[in-house]
C-alpha cells in the first residue's frame, strides 16, 4: 500500500515538472488579448456599448467588466467571434445598448450648414471635411455611421442615409431561402 | 415579359435518393429470393416485420420530430434499413426480435442522430449487433439449409415461441456453417474433416455459397447501375481474402481457404449493401479503400478469434468509427495545388 | 471520364510542351451532356438589327466600371467612345449605332442579383451613321504596346464569358510558352463560338495572328472539340490559306467542362495552372475564339467592339439560332430577332443551363458578355425538387473537375466555417455545376459556394473598412492629444513670462536679468551725488537741514524699533 502510494506520488511530480517544463519551453506567443478583441470589434467607435469607443470596450472586456454582447454594429457576427476567442458561450445581443441595424452612412445637408464645426469635433475618425465658416462634407467612405455627428449639430442638418445594396456589393443569398428543405435543421 | 428565377444548375436531374433506394432493393431479390428458399418462411415474416416496424417507427419519430413526413418516407431509406436487419437475422427468431431490431436501428440509431445523412453508424447493424448482445439464445435459430419448417410451423414458431406439438426447438434448428465451424475448431479438430461434413458446400457453408452469389450478382448489378462505387466492396472483399490467404497459406487445417469466407455468412450481402451505406461510410476515394479493407480483416479478425461467428456488423460498426479519421488523413489534392 | 480516342498521357506540374498536342490528357471528373446544339447551327449567322433603344452599362466587364463622357441630349454616332476607363483594370464603351443619348441612369442590368446599375441609353435614329473609325494598322510593324493599346481603346474585354480586359491579360506577355486560343465550347445549348469559327474562321485566325505577334509565344494552339465537324473544317481551310502560322489544331474530348481555362490547360499541357494563380504563372495565355475575331476587326479594320454573337435557343423561341446583336440591345428585341416567344416558353436564361441565371425580366440587355440566351419551357428544364438531406454518397466528389471535396465545402460553407471552406479549397471553385447536376438530394451546392465566397469578401472588406477606422481614430486621438500638449506648453510658457520666475532656460529673460543686475550693481557701486545742491537760497537750505534733521530723527526711531 505504501509503496503504491509513494510511486504514484513519485510518478505525479514527475509528470507535473514535465508538464510544467513543457508549459514554459513550448510556449506560443501570441498578441495580449486586448488586441484580438479589438482585431475583431466593427471600430465604428460609436459609444453604444456604454465605452468611448472600441479600444476602451475591448480593454474592459479582457478586465472582465463588460459582456461580450454590447456592440449593436458587431451584431451577431460579432458576439459569435468573440465568444470563440474567448471560450464562452455566445449570447444574443442585450437590447439595452441597441440594435443591429443595416450600415448606414451620413449626409450633410448643404442648404442647412452653418459651418460651425461641432459635428467634425464630434467625429471619431476625422470623416468630416470642414473649418470654422466653411461648408462641412461628409467623406462617405470613411463614415462608420456611428451616429454621433447629428446630436451636437444645432441645425440637425445631417441625414442619415442607408447604404443599400448595388451589384458591386451585393452577394449571394444563403440557398435555403430559395428552395425550401426537407429538413429544417441549420 | 417576366419569367421565374431559381439558381443554376437548371437542368433537369434523373436522379434522386429515392431512385437510389429502389435500386438497392431491386439488387437484393435475388439473394431474397435464394435465402428463402434454403430457409423458408421465417425469411419473409422477418421482412415483413422489419419493414413494417422501420417505416412506422420512422413515419412516428418524423411526427414528433416536426419533418415533412411523406416525402422522406418516399425516399425508402427506412425501408431498405428494415429489410437489411431482416436479411441478418435467423429466419426462426420470434417476432419481437425484428421488432425491437427495426425500432432501435431506426429510432436511436438513424432519427436521434438527425435522420438521414447524420448518423454516423450503419443502422441497420446497430439494430443487429444490439440484439445480438441482448438476445443471444434467439439469434441462433437458424433451420438447417433447404430443409426448413413449413408455413404453419413457422408462423407457429415465430408467433408464440413454441413449436406445434411442443417439438424441442433442436428438432428444426441447426448450427450454420460458420457457427460449425468455430465449435468444431475449438473442439480440436481439423478442417480438412469438417470439409467432407454435410454443412460444407462447394465453396463455403452448405446453401449459404448460393446466397452469398445471388448477393455478389445483385452487387454487381448496382456497380454497373451506378448506384454504389466498386472501391468499398472490392476493398472489403480484398481485405478479407487477403488476410484469409496468408493464415490458410500458414496453416491449412486451422485456418478456413479464402474463398470459403468470401462466400460464407453475410461477407457479399455485407460487402455490397451494407458497407456501402454511404451516410456511416467514409467519403473520400482513398479514405473508402482503406474503410473497406478495413472492415474485411476485422471481419476475418472477429470469425477467427473473435467471440461471434460472424464479424461483418462489429466490423462496420469500428470502421464507422474510424470514418471520420480516415476522411481527414486522406483528403484530395486540389487541382492547381501542390501535394495536400 | 476516359477519353478512347486519344492516348492519355500522366499530368505533372511542370511537364514540358508537347510538340505537336497528339497526346492528350485528362481531368478527373467532369459529365458527358447532350449538347443541344444542332437546333441553333441550322441556319447561318444572321444580324439581329438595330433595336429602337440602346441600353448601355457602364460595367460589362470585371474591373471599374467606366467613366460616362457624353451628357444626356447629346448626338453620337456608331463607334463613338461614350465611356473612358477608370484605372487599370478596366475597358471603355462605345456607342454600337448612331442616335441620341436620352438617359444616363439605373436600368436593369443582366445580372444575378436582378439589380439595377448605371446605364447610358441611347434612342437609335435607324440611319446608322459612323463615326471616324480608328485607323486600322499593319499589326506586323507595330509594336506590340501599341497594339495593346488599340486593344484596350476597342473596349476588347473576354467575350468567352468571364470579361476580363483583354490589355490587362496581355499585360503578362513575356516568356509566354503557349498561346491557347479557346474554341472548346462545352456547355450544352451554346453554339456562338463554333457559328463563328464555321462562318468567320478567317476573322479567327487573322486575330490568333495579331496575338502571336504580341505574345511571341513558343507555340500556339486552337482548341475546339472533337464534336464540331463544320468549324474544325472551316478553321482547316483557313488555316491552309493562311500559310504556315504555326497554329495547331487540337481537337479535345467533349466532356464538360473542358472548356474552362484552367481544365483545357490540364489537357492539352499536363500542366495545372496553380490555385489562386493565373495560366500566365505557367508561360500560358488562353483566349477566346470571340476574342480574337474582335482583336482583328479592332487592329485590321478599327472598329471598336460594338457588336457579338450570341445564341438564341430553347424551345421558348421559334426560329432558334446564332444572331449577330448590337451590345445594348434588350433581350425582348433579340428574341423577336429569332422568332419571338412560343406559347409555352417559361424560362429565360442569360448563359447556359450549368453556369448561367435566370433573370427576372426580358427589358435586360446584351452586354460584351452575354453568350447565349435561353428561352426554354418548363418541361425542358423544371423548377428543381426540394433539397434533401446530404446522404454523403460521394458522387459530387467523382464529379468535381477541380479535385474538390464538394461534401466537406457544403457542410462548412452551410454552418458558416468559413475558415475551413477556405482551407478545402474553395476559391478553387470554377462553379461549373457538375457537383449540383449529379447530386441525388438535388442540393444546390453551387448556390452554397457561391454565397460562402461572396460572404467571406464581404467580411474581408469589412474588415479592411474596420482597420482603416481603427487607424484614422487612433490618429485623431494623438492629433488631439497633440494639440492639447501644445496648449498646455504655450500656456505655461506664457505664465512664466508674465510671473517672471526664475528660469534659466529663457535667452531672453536672461539678458532682462541682466540688464537689471548691472542697473542695481551700478547704483550700488556709483556715489550717487544729487546734481541740484549748488547755488541754493537760504530759505532753501534751512529747508533741506530741516528734511535731514527729520529723517536721521526717523532713522533712529526706527533702529530702535527694529
Amino acid at each position: 500500500m505504501l509503496i503504491a502510494l509513494i510511486a504514484l506520488g513519485v510518478l505525479a511530480v514527475i509528470i507535473g515538472l514535465v508538464l510544467g517544463y513543457a508549459a514554459i519551453r513550448f510556449r506560443v506567443e501570441s498578441d495580449p488579448v486586448v488586441e484580438r478583441i479589438d482585431a475583431l470589434l466593427p471600430q465604428t467607435q460609436c459609444g453604444q456599448c456604454t465605452y468611448a469607443g472600441c479600444r476602451p470596450y475591448a480593454e474592459a472586456i479582457a478586465a472582465g467588466e463588460a459582456d461580450i454582447n454590447q456592440c449593436p454594429p458587431g451584431g451577431e457576427v460579432t458576439i459569435h467571434a468573440l465568444a470563440d476567442l474567448l471560450g464562452v458561450d455566445p449570447r444574443p445581443l442585450n437590447p439595452e445598448h441597441g440594435e443591429h441595424s443595416e450600415k448606414t452612412v451620413v449626409l450633410i445637408d448643404e442648404q442647412v450648414c452653418i459651418g460651425c464645426t461641432l459635428c467634425i469635433q464630434a467625429c471619431p475618425v476625422d470623416a468630416i471635411l470642414g473649418a470654422a465658416k466653411q461648408m462641412h462634407t461628409v467623406i462617405a467612405n470613411e463614415c462608420t455611421g456611428c451616429d454621433l455627428c447629428i446630436p451636437p449639430c444645432p441645425v440637425e442638418c445631417i441625414h442619415v442615409v442607408p447604404l443599400g445594396t448595388t451589384t458591386g456589393n451585393w452577394s449571394w443569398p444563403m440557398p435555403d431561402k430559395e428552395r425550401s428543405e426537407v429538413q429544417q435543421s441549420a | 415579359m417576366e419569367f421565374r428565377t431559381w439558381s443554376s444548375p437548371h437542368l433537369p436531374v434523373n436522379d434522386s435518393v429515392a431512385a437510389m433506394m429502389r435500386l438497392v432493393l431491386l439488387a437484393l431479390l435475388p439473394g431474397t429470393a435464394c435465402f428463402f428458399w434454403l430457409f423458408g418462411w421465417g425469411v419473409l415474416f422477418n421482412l415483413l416485420i422489419a419493414g413494417v416496424t422501420a417505416v412506422v417507427a420512422e413515419a412516428i419519430m418524423l411526427m414528433l420530430r416536426k419533418r415533412a413526413v411523406t416525402t422522406t418516407l418516399l425516399d425508402g431509406s427506412a425501408l431498405l434499413a428494415g429489410c437489411l436487419l431482416a436479411l441478418a437475422l435467423p429466419p426462426l427468431a420470434p417476432w419481437w426480435i425484428p421488432v425491437i431490431g427495426s425500432l432501435f436501428a431506426i429510432v436511436i440509431a438513424k432519427q436521434l442522430y438527425g435522420g438521414l445523412g447524420y448518423n454516423p453508424f450503419n443502422p441497420a447493424m446497430a439494430g443487429y449487433v444490439v440484439l445480438l448482445i441482448s438476445f443471444p439464445l434467439e439469434m441462433t435459430l437458424w433451420p438447417a439449409a433447404g430443409n426448413h419448417p413449413d408455413l404453419a410451423a413457422t408462423f407457429t414458431l415465430v408467433f408464440s415461441g413454441s413449436l406445434q406439438n411442443d417439438l424441442p426447438l433442436d428438432a428444426v434448428t441447426m448450427a450454420t456453417p460458420m457457427d460449425a465451424v468455430r465449435m468444431q475448431l475449438g473442439l480440436g479438430e481439423l478442417l480438412t474433416g469438417l470439409k467432407e461434413g454435410p454443412l460444407f458446400g462447394l465453396v463455403g457453408g452448405a446453401g449459404w455459397e448460393w446466397v452469398n452469389l445471388w448477393f455478389l450478382a445483385g452487387g454487381l448489378w448496382m456497380l454497373k447501375m451506378r448506384v454504389i462505387q466498386w472501391r468499398i466492396p472490392v476493398s472489403m472483399l480484398a481485405g478479407l481474402a487477403l488476410v484469409a490467404l496468408v493464415f490458410h497459406l500458414y496453416d491449412p487445417d486451422t485456418y478456413a481457404s479464402p474463398q470459403f469466407h468470401l462466400f460464407s455468412g453475410a461477407a457479399m450481402l455485407g460487402a455490397f449493401f451494407i458497407a456501402t451505406d454511404p451516410v456511416s461510410a467514409s467519403t473520400t476515394p482513398v479514405g473508402r479503400l482503406w474503410y473497406g479493407f478495413g472492415i474485411g480483416v476485422l471481419t476475418w479478425v472477429i470469425r477467427t478469434w473473435g467471440g461471434y461467428p460472424d464479424g461483418v456488423a462489429f466490423a462496420v460498426l469500428l470502421m464507422n468509427l474510424a470514418a471520420p479519421t480516415l476522411d481527414f488523413y486522406t483528403r484530395t489534392r486540389v487541382f492547381g495545388q501542390q501535394d495536400r | 471520364m476516359r477519353s478512347s480516342k486519344v492516348p492519355e498521357g500522366k499530368p505533372s506540374q511542370a511537364a514540358p510542351l508537347p510538340g505537336d498536342f497528339t497526346r492528350l490528357y485528362r481531368f478527373n471528373g467532369g459529365l458527358r451532356l447532350a449538347e443541344h446544339r444542332a437546333v441553333s447551327l441550322e441556319h447561318p449567322i444572321r444580324f439581329a438589327g438595330v433595336p429602337k433603344q440602346l441600353v448601355l452599362p457602364l460595367q460589362q466587364h470585371i474591373g471599374a466600371p467606366a467613366e460616362c463622357l457624353v451628357r444626356s441630349g447629346e448626338h453620337v454616332l456608331a463607334g463613338d467612345l461614350l465611356a473612358d476607363p477608370v484605372g487599370r483594370v478596366s475597358a471603355p464603351v462605345h456607342a454600337p449605332a448612331s442616335g441620341t443619348v436620352v438617359a444616363i441612369e439605373a436600368r436593369p442590368v443582366p445580372h444575378p442579383s436582378g439589380l439595377p446599375a448605371t446605364c447610358i441609353v441611347i434612342d437609335t435614329d435607324g440611319e446608322n451613321a459612323t463615326g471616324p473609325a480608328l485607323a486600322p494598322v499593319d499589326y506586323r510593324n507595330t509594336d506590340p504596346v501599341e497594339l495593346c493599346e488599340r486593344i484596350r481603346q476597342a473596349g476588347i474585354v473576354g467575350l468567352g464569358g468571364a470579361g476580363f480586359p483583354t490589355r490587362v491579360k496581355l499585360n503578362r506577355r513575356h516568356d509566354i510558352e503557349l498561346l491557347v486560343i479557346n474554341g472548346a465550347e462545352c456547355e450544352p445549348w451554346i453554339s456562338c463560338d463554333q457559328g463563328l469559327m464555321t462562318e468567320r474562321a478567317a476573322d479567327v485566325i487573322a486575330g490568333i495572328r495579331i496575338l502571336q505577334h504580341i505574345l511571341q509565344p513558343q507555340q500556339c494552339v486552337l482548341a475546339i472539340e472533337d464534336n464540331m465537324p463544320s468549324a474544325g473544317h472551316a478553321l482547316r481551310t483557313a488555316l491552309a490559306d493562311a500559310g504556315d502560322a504555326g497554329i495547331t489544331l487540337v481537337e479535345v474530348p467533349a466532356v464538360y467542362p473542358t472548356g474552362g481555362e484552367r481544365q483545357l490547360i490540364r489537357v492539352l499541357t499536363g500542366r495545372e495552372v496553380p490555385s489562386q494563380g493565373l495560366p500566365a504563372d505557367i508561360g500560358i495565355i488562353c483566349q477566346n475564339v470571340g476574342t480574337a475575331a474582335a482583336i482583328h476587326h479592332a487592329v485590321n479594320t478599327g472598329q471598336p467592339l460594338l457588336s457579338r454573337i450570341v445564341t438564341v435557343t430553347g424551345d421558348g423561341v421559334h426560329s432558334p439560332g446564332n444572331l449577330e446583336v448590337l451590345i445594348g440591345t434588350p433581350i425582348s428585341d433579340v428574341v423577336a430577332a429569332a422568332g419571338g416567344y412560343t406559347d409555352n416558353v417559361e424560362r429565360l436564361l442569360i448563359g447556359g443551363p450549368m453556369m448561367g441565371y435566370a433573370v427576372h425580366s426580358d427589358a435586360v440587355p446584351v452586354i460584351k458578355t452575354t453568350n447565349c440566351i435561353l428561352a426554354v419551357s418548363a418541361q425542358t428544364m423544371p423548377l428543381p425538387p426540394p433539397a434533401q438531406p446530404c446522404i454523403r454518397c460521394g458522387k459530387c466528389t467523382e464529379a468535381c473537375p477541380a479535385d474538390l471535396l464538394p461534401q466537406q465545402l457544403y457542410w462548412y460553407a452551410r454552418s458558416g466555417n468559413y475558415d475551413a471552406a477556405q482551407d478545402f479549397g474553395l476559391f478553387d471553385c470554377i462553379e461549373c455545376g457538375c457537383c449540383a447536376y449529379v447530386c441525388p438530394s438535388h442540393i444546390p451546392l453551387v448556390q452554397y459556394y457561391r454565397h460562402a465566397k461572396t460572404a467571406i469578401w464581404t467580411q474581408e472588406k469589412q474588415k479592411q473598412a474596420a482597420d482603416i477606422a481603427r487607424g484614422r481614430h487612433e490618429a485623431r486621438l494623438e492629433r488631439l492629444a497633440r494639440i492639447k500638449q501644445e496648449r498646455q506648453a504655450r500656456l505655461a510658457k506664457r505664465k512664466r513670462a508674465v510671473t517672471g520666475e526664475g528660469d534659466g532656460d529663457d535667452p531672453r529673460k536672461a539678458a532682462i536679468q541682466a540688464a537689471l543686475e548691472r542697473v542695481r550693481q551700478k547704483k550700488a557701486q556709483a556715489e550717487y551725488t544729487p546734481a541740484n545742491i549748488d547755488n541754493l537760497t537760504d530759505e532753501q537750505r534751512r529747508k533741506i537741514e530741516a528734511v535731514d534733521r527729520r529723517r536721521d530723527a526717523d532713522n533712529g526711531r526706527k533702529a530702535g524699533e527694529d
